[in-house]
């Protein structure tokens, strides 16, 4: 098998002017399930399909709440997530503590950069192997924003990273302005549409590997799970064909 | 011979710690002091007002000197006890507007956060034995609303709809401005400003560490507007017919 | 006075000391509903309370606590504490400035323990019939003692908060007292 000579440790570069162990990080990402998010003018909405890894076993978390404010979806190593959710928390109860304010979503994420390009310049450093999806709502509106391992992230309209969530992303940029202009039903019902594209042929959403969180104006972070989904997977049946 | 201090230094005395060796300084009592800072809801914003002096002792030390200072666009503190410690203060909320300015973003620091954050410094700096001498009033618009918070220096704080710290809780707190809120409805800015310049005059003539220069600061929706210094007309003729004073 | 829907807790004494306690034990009340996927229990934040005043054994927050709350069971239950954690659980507790003046009133009035009839309340008067005490019967005791406190006790204010736990959520009261 091809050896490469430049990937021992993420501090050297490539002739080319790549850093491998950053790629090989954002491969990570991809290896995960999907998860998609998306905003209106009101709200944000994240949604991701859980995967087990056995029978034996429960659904891994695919969705973390932050703040009251702020929630994370993710694809990646569950662990480097929950370590990064930690410290989001660990940010926002900081904040409060010393302001007694939300932080604002844009402030939060920078802190998260910051954090995150500092594993790409020490050769000692390991990258976290995880992308995130996040949605929170602050005086200024609604937000997604999407962190990847390079420590690069982004303020979006909608997103989907993870497992075939190119497919995903080909509808939400279809549906762009649908999208901005739907109601709160609505917007959970495009991302679950937009979600729906990610999964193999086979298989399909259910209110058992759906997680759906929402987040708003005067709604606080809210995390639906099992019997909570059902009601909106209901809606993609029913008029499924109106605005195909 | 033994005359006045040299008798005195040569008295054996108790070892006293050097300060710089094992002992450390701390702000034990105020030095420079400023008096009485007033404050008050009016109908779409609110006002406090300061005199401009810093008194050292009963000496009437500096006397233009801001007790005021803005921080971002909608919140004006202004602070009195030790001045020095109340410039140290107004340096720390400086460098929190710095740092806000950074993120480059639309979020603006909000009065609420303003006084939060003084609270926690002032219940740290309590809690290390090494208080800031300091009451201050934050004044602010929080999302539209009028807001007006107190903080002292052990860290305890609270919002009213006026508020008055030093001389002024007892002289303007109770009759002037309580009797004003307690009519249930809210005054006009101009109205809010006469009687913060009445109160002020009434503490000039009744406070020895008052000043009649002071400034007063207006925050509404349109913005904070410090005044600059101006000075008040007073009359002491009555002084001659007070009696058992002299 | 600071509360969650299941939770209440009123605090006397310093008060930058109370504004820092409540703050602290709303961090910790959130990350455990965060760590633990649920809210704290009433039992549980009792707990807690305890060891972080504890925790400030040698430099202490110079408060006086009441925890209240319902237990696992449904069932009411008031926790107090001295200003270095030790705690117990009880029926009814007064504290503060004019505690000394309300305990034995609600010794005398509480009749909250019917079916403890040998705990101290009521324990060594005559004719005492127990009976369980109703909201309104509680209320009305709380107003009274609070009103004996206004008449006697300097430091007691113009009104009462009065917080109401039931497992159908929090009610909020606010009763008015002599205000001079």
């Amino acid at each position: 098998m091809f050896r490469n000579q430049y990937d021992n440790d993420v501090v050297t570069w490539s002739p080319q002017g790549r850093i491998y162990q950053i790629e090989y990080a954002m491969e990570a990402v991809k290896q995960g399930s999907a998860t998609v998010g998306v905003k209106n003018k009101t709200h944000a909405v994240l949604v991701a399909v859980k995967r087990k890894p056995s029978e034996l076993s429960s659904h891994r978390r695919k969705v973390f709440d932050i703040d009251t404010h702020v929630c994370m979806s993710i694809s990646g190593l569950t662990s480097d997530a929950r370590s990064l959710a930690r410290f989001l928390r660990s940010e926002c109860t900081s904040s409060k503590w010393a302001f007694d304010e939300p932080l604002p979503v844009g402030r939060l994420v920078s802190a998260l950069g910051e954090k995150l390009q500092r594993c790409t310049q020490f050769w000692s450093r390991r990258p976290f192997g995880v992308g995130l999806l996040l949605a929170g709502y602050d005086a200024s509106g609604p937000h997604i924003y999407e962190v990847q391992p390079s420590a690069n992230y982004f303020d979006c309209k909608s997103m989907a990273i993870g497992a075939r969530s190119q497919s995903a992303r080909t509808y939400l940029e279809r549906q762009m302005t649908a999208i901005a202009d739907s109601d709160r039903a609505g917007l959970i019902r495009h991302a679950l549409l937009a979600l729906r594209e990610c999964l193999p042929s086979e298989a399909e959403l259910t209110s058992e590997n759906v997680t759906v969180a929402i987040v708003g104006k005067d709604e606080p972070c809210n995390i639906l799970r099992d019997e909570a989904v059902q009601p909106y997977l209901d809606t993609l049946e029913n008029d499924m064909d109106t605005d195909a | 011979m033994s005359t006045g201090w040299m008798s005195q230094t040569a008295q054996p005395r108790a070892p006293q710690p050097q300060a710089g060796e094992d002992a450390r300084t701390r702000t034990m009592r105020p030095i420079v002091t400023g008096t009485s800072v007033l404050g008050i809801k009016f109908d779409g914003g609110v006002a406090i007002a300061a005199d401009t002096l810093g008194s050292y002792g009963s000496l009437a030390r500096f006397r233009e000197i801001s007790r005021m200072c803005k921080v971002g666009n909608q919140t004006v503190v202004g602070g009195g006890g030790d001045v020095a410690d109340f410039h140290m203060i107004r340096d720390l909320l400086n460098t929190l507007e710095i740092e806000n300015r950074e993120y480059e973003d639309e979020h603006d620091i909000k009065p609420q956060a303003v006084h939060t954050y003084l609270t926690r410094v002032l219940y740290n700096r309590r809690s290390q034995m090494n208080p800031l001498w300091n009451t201050v009033l934050v004044a602010g618009m929080q999302d539209g609303e009028p807001y007006l918070g107190y903080t002292d220096k052990l860290g305890v704080a609270y919002q009213e709809s006026t508020l008055a710290c030093g001389y002024g809780a007892y002289i303007a707190l109770g009759p002037l401005l309580r009797e004003v809120a307690d009519k249930g409805e809210p005054i006009t800015k101009d109205a809010a400003v006469a009687l913060l310049q009445k109160c002020l005059k009434v503490l000039w003539y009744r406070d020895a560490r008052s000043l009649n220069r002071f400034e007063i600061a207006t925050v509404t929706a349109e913005g904070v507007d410090i005044s600059a210094p101006q000075s008040s007309e007073s009359d002491w003729g009555i002084a001659s017919m007070v009696r058992g004073y002299e | 006075m600071s509360s969650t829907d299941k939770t209440v807790l009123a605090s006397a004494g310093f008060h930058g000391d109370v504004l820092t306690l409540v703050k602290r034990i709303g961090v910790r009340m959130q990350n455990y509903e965060y760590q633990h996927r649920k809210p704290m229990s009433t039992p549980a934040c009792a707990q807690m309370l305890a060891t972080m005043l504890y925790g400030k054994r040698f430099f202490p927050y110079y408060t006086y606590n009441i925890l209240a709350g319902l237990d696992a069971d449904g069932k009411g239950c008031v926790f107090s504490y001295d200003p270095v954690g030790s705690y117990e659980r009880e029926h009814y507790r007064a504290a503060g400035t004019a505690s000394a003046l309300l305990q034995p009133f609600l010794d005398n009035q509480a009749r909250a323990l019917a079916r403890i009839p040998d705990y101290i309340g009521r324990k060594n008067q005559q004719g005492v019939v127990f009976e369980p005490i109703s909201k309104e019967r509680a209320m009305t005791i709380i107003k009274d003692v609070f009103t004996s406190a206004a008449e006697r006790d300097i430091y007691t204010g113009d009104a009462v908060d009065i917080r109401i736990v039931t497992k159908d959520g929090l009610e909020e009261h606010r009763f008015p007292l002599r205000c001079d």
